[in-house]
């Protein structure tokens, strides 16, 4: 580089639109997505079925749809491991209000409603008392799951009404659910937030450093908050579509969920100490999942160990690039 | 006015540790320049200098953190290289510091035997011994404390006491006490000066760092005044005055060339009265108008970061009002303070300034995406516009403007944090140590700039603890000391002994005081 007595020009970027997105991480979990999809459809006659695939999409509809708000969380450096409590805490809510004659439009008011409120309640513990976001959400998963079980013991609510049922079991069109059509939306809409919009910035600008933020004049706490009611809204969201779906209340309703929605932001390429991570990858993340679990459950496999199969593939996944890192600097020794 | 030869006939003992034309390069940087430095048995040394003299290096040096580039260090006459921290401890040269790391959870005893505790037959730390030697220790130094106490109990004068105890216990010979004062009470420090008078009867040779007069002239026997990295003097302190003291450390001249400045002050753009914080800072008042650079001097811990902090609305002050252009205004969060035109540069550039991890262009235009974005979505081609407009104003170094900020240099990251809030086009910006760890040739383009600013009408707040830049640039000075405003300079008033006079308390009763 030569100096110039003018004022030296500096490139905007330096790689590539085209460069950028190949050696994305977006781009591996996306040929992992398209292998899994091929090996599945030699291993089961029955995987190519539009029905059995429209099927499988239940594997990861609801889940996404808290992990495209626990992404954006996880990014400003926060997490909730309170969630699947509040899809128990927000569907116990719901039956007792059907239970006193709540009609379709009441329910769903009052799933997001609770969503929210426990999302508020968290967020009030981690940005205004300021303590640590993980041990609030371990105490909040214990408290939103035990008012369940003291409301409803070994009992259940069930009874729906039918026009209910719409959320978690109709059609739009053909194969396509309701909630296909809801996990599509609300992808669009976190995508839109986390990369068009000046408050997705101010995400990645706190995970990667919550008080270089604060002394850009970014109002750190209040974006937390915003993240926190969102995380509430979408386990809302989650709850109608589940308890739609299953037709039926039990406080262990969604147990275990927190794990596979993190696994799936973790999957989807999203920094667990904030600062990096893509909605896309989520999507990706989330087909992944999908496809594996449908996949193995064609074949017969039992649930414990599915979750050993999705086990390895979050560790695998994760550590191909750093063993291919590690394999080219030997090469180059 | 006391010279380098007033050394050569004053005394028959020989020194336990020279240092002579020692020289130590950083990039860049020299920090020390053929600097010679003697301590003699039973006898305090103080190293006297302002900030980037060159103590902290010699400290390094001396305890075997850095290694020397040029010159030599005897002891007892023996010439020694230091491999480590280890090798100086060896030679028995310990040092305590502003902040010694010591370990909340262990006991008293523990801490003082890390690292080297007695042994037993079997290789295990022999804890009856251990308690017992350092039982005796604590008694030597009058430490009113068990050797059993856990170290989260104590005060911090105590913890001070354990970590003397622990620089006694490898049996030193040298004891550097990095402003040892710094954080004790007027009651400790007298407490602390006897146990000085004891190691010295024991003879040990103690080098004596501190900013305070009156703690020198108190304690010191010698003196040695190093000046940007150079030696200037050393001798008996009964054979000096605090004014040759002053003198020697800031020199007659100052070498860098600063930018002529016309100096056309406008209204009044921001008033502080009354400000004050429960234990930072109180009853601070100044005005500061248009186009004006205001300096704010002082020594580390006088209270300026936090009063600009304060301004900038991270801490929220006690008491006082702030107003902007005339009208009140209560600034409780940095994003307050951006609304009404203030803005600060920290001096923690890697933490507070930069967001490293986000490219340089998210980094310049964080602060104004509200104004370059279009009802809340971005808009990368305006932001890119934004970020090249003032990266080639502050002629930023960079490969391309979506580089993490963090692989820049210093004196570039400098140049972001900058134009970061430039773009903003506040009315008062607040530079924290601007130019505190960046290189000669920055340093000079940020002092430019600075001026540039004032001239356009932009308000500075400088703050600095290098006298050269407070002198050369500041219309008005404002010297802090121990939270208060210890004086305000302006024109002619403006001179390196001023400076240093007001910001360590010496007023003009004990000048010219011999002790």
């Amino acid at each position: 580089m030569t100096d110039t007595p003018t004022t030296r020009h500096i490139p905007d970027r330096l790689n590539s639109r085209a460069v950028r997105i190949f050696k994305s991480w977006e781009a591996l979990l996306l040929a992992v997505a398209i292998a899994i999809f091929v090996v599945n459809s030699f291993a089961s006659p029955y995987f190519l079925n539009v029905w059995n695939l429209s099927d499988a999409t239940f594997n990861f509809t609801e889940k996404a749809m808290i992990a495209f708000a626990m992404a954006l969380l996880i990014i400003s450096g926060e997490i909730d491991l309170s969630v699947a409590s509040i899809i128990a805490l927000a569907s116990t809510a719901m039956g007792l209000a059907m239970q006193h004659g709540a009609g379709t439009p009441e329910l769903v008011a009052i799933g997001l409603t609770v969503g929210l409120l426990c999302g508020a309640f968290n967020g009030f513990f981690v940005t205004i008392l300021g303590l640590p976001s993980i041990v609030v959400t371990i105490g909040t998963m214990s408290l939103f799951r035990g008012v369940s079980y003291i409301i409803l013991g070994d009992d259940s609510f069930r009874g729906y009404p039918s026009s209910f049922a719409w959320f978690g079991q109709g059609y739009i069109y053909w194969v396509f659910t309701v909630e296909m059509l809801l996990f599509v939306i609300i992808a669009i809409i976190y995508a839109v937030l986390l990369h068009k919009s000046n408050f997705g910035r101010a995400i990645y600008a706190i995970g990667n450093n919550p008080t270089g933020a604060l002394f850009s004049g970014i109002r750190v706490q209040r974006v937390k908050f915003i993240l926190f009611l969102l995380t509430g809204l979408m386990s809302g969201v989650a709850a109608v579509c589940l308890t739609s779906r299953l037709g039926s209340t039990r406080p262990s309703i969604a147990s275990g969920m927190e794990l596979e929605v993190i696994t799936m932001v973790v999957l989807g390429g999203v920094n667990i100490l904030g600062g990096s991570g893509t909605i896309p990858g989520v999507v990706i993340a989330a087909f992944v999942m999908g496809l594996v679990t449908f996949g193995l459950g064609l074949l017969n496999v039992p649930g414990i160990v599915m979750s050993i199969f999705i086990g390895l593939l979050l560790i695998g996944v994760i550590a191909l690039p750093r063993l291919w890192a590690m394999a080219a600097a030997r090469r180059k020794a | 006015m006391t010279s380098q030869s007033a050394l050569a006939n004053s005394t028959e003992t020989t020194a336990v540790v020279s240092m002579d034309l020692v020289t130590k390069t950083f990039p860049g940087v020299k920090a020390l320049d053929q600097v010679k430095l003697d301590l003699y048995p039973g006898q305090v040394t103080a190293l006297v200098g302002e900030n980037g003299a060159g103590k902290s290096t010699t400290v390094k040096i001396l305890t075997g953190i850095y290694r020397t580039d040029g010159g030599s260090i005897c002891i007892d006459g023996e010439p020694v290289t230091f491999q480590s921290p280890n090798d100086a401890a060896e030679a028995g040269i310990t040092a305590i510091h502003q902040e010694t790391v010591l370990f909340d959870e262990l006991s008293v005893a523990e801490n003082i035997y890390t690292g080297h505790a007695p042994r037993n037959r079997f290789g295990l730390i022999d804890k009856a011994e251990m308690h017992r030697k350092a039982a005796m220790l604590l008694k030597e130094i009058g430490a009113p404390f068990s050797s059993h106490t856990p170290l989260r109990e104590l005060g911090i004068a105590n913890k001070h006491l354990v970590a003397i105890a622990r620089a006694l216990s490898v049996d030193a010979r040298v004891v550097i006490m990095d402003e040892p004062t710094a954080a004790l009470s007027h009651k400790e420090i007298e407490e602390l000066y006897e146990l000085i008078d004891n190691l010295k009867a024991q003879g040990k040779a103690i080098l004596f760092i501190s900013h305070k007069f009156d703690e020198i002239f108190r304690i010191a026997d010698r003196y040695t005044v190093f000046r940007d990295g150079g030696f200037v003097g050393d001798g008996l302190i009964s054979d000096v005055t605090e004014g040759d003291l002053v003198t020697m450390m800031v020199g007659r001249t100052v070498d860098q060339i600063f930018p002529d400045r016309v100096h056309d002050v406008g209204e009044e753009v921001l008033k502080v009265v009354g400000y004050a914080h429960p234990t930072e800072f109180a009853d601070i008042s100044f005005d500061l108008m248009r186009g004006e650079i205001l300096g704010f001097y002082g020594l580390v811990g006088a209270g300026r970061s936090e009063l600009m902090q304060a301004l900038f609305g991270i801490t929220k002050p006690a008491k006082g009002v702030c107003r902007v252009n005339g009208n009140i205004k209560i600034i409780r969060s940095p994003a307050d303070a951006v609304e009404n035109g203030i803005v600060y540069v920290p001096e923690d550039r890697g933490k507070q300034g930069a967001v490293i991890g986000l490219p340089i262009f998210q980094n310049i235009t964080l602060p104004t995406l509200s104004r370059i974005s279009k009802n809340g979505f971005l808009r990368l081609a305006e932001e890119f516009k934004v970020a090249r407009e003032y990266a080639e104003r502050l002629d930023l170094r960079a490969a391309s403007l979506d580089q993490d900020i963090g692989n820049l240099s210093g004196g570039n990251q400098q140049k972001v944090v900058i134009a970061k809030w430039l773009s903003t086009q506040p009315q008062v910006i607040i530079l924290d140590e601007p130019t505190k760890g960046i290189d000669i040739g920055s340093k000079a383009a940020v002092h430019e700039f600075m001026a540039e600013l004032a001239a356009k009408g932009l308000s500075v707040i400088m703050v600095s603890s290098e006298i050269p830049e407070v002198v050369g640039m500041s219309d008005r000075v404002i010297v802090m000391r121990d939270g208060r405003i210890a004086s305000k300079l302006s024109g002619d008033e403006i001179t390196p002994e001023t400076l240093v006079r007001h910001a360590a308390g010496i007023t003009t009763q004990t000048e010219g005081a011999k002790l």
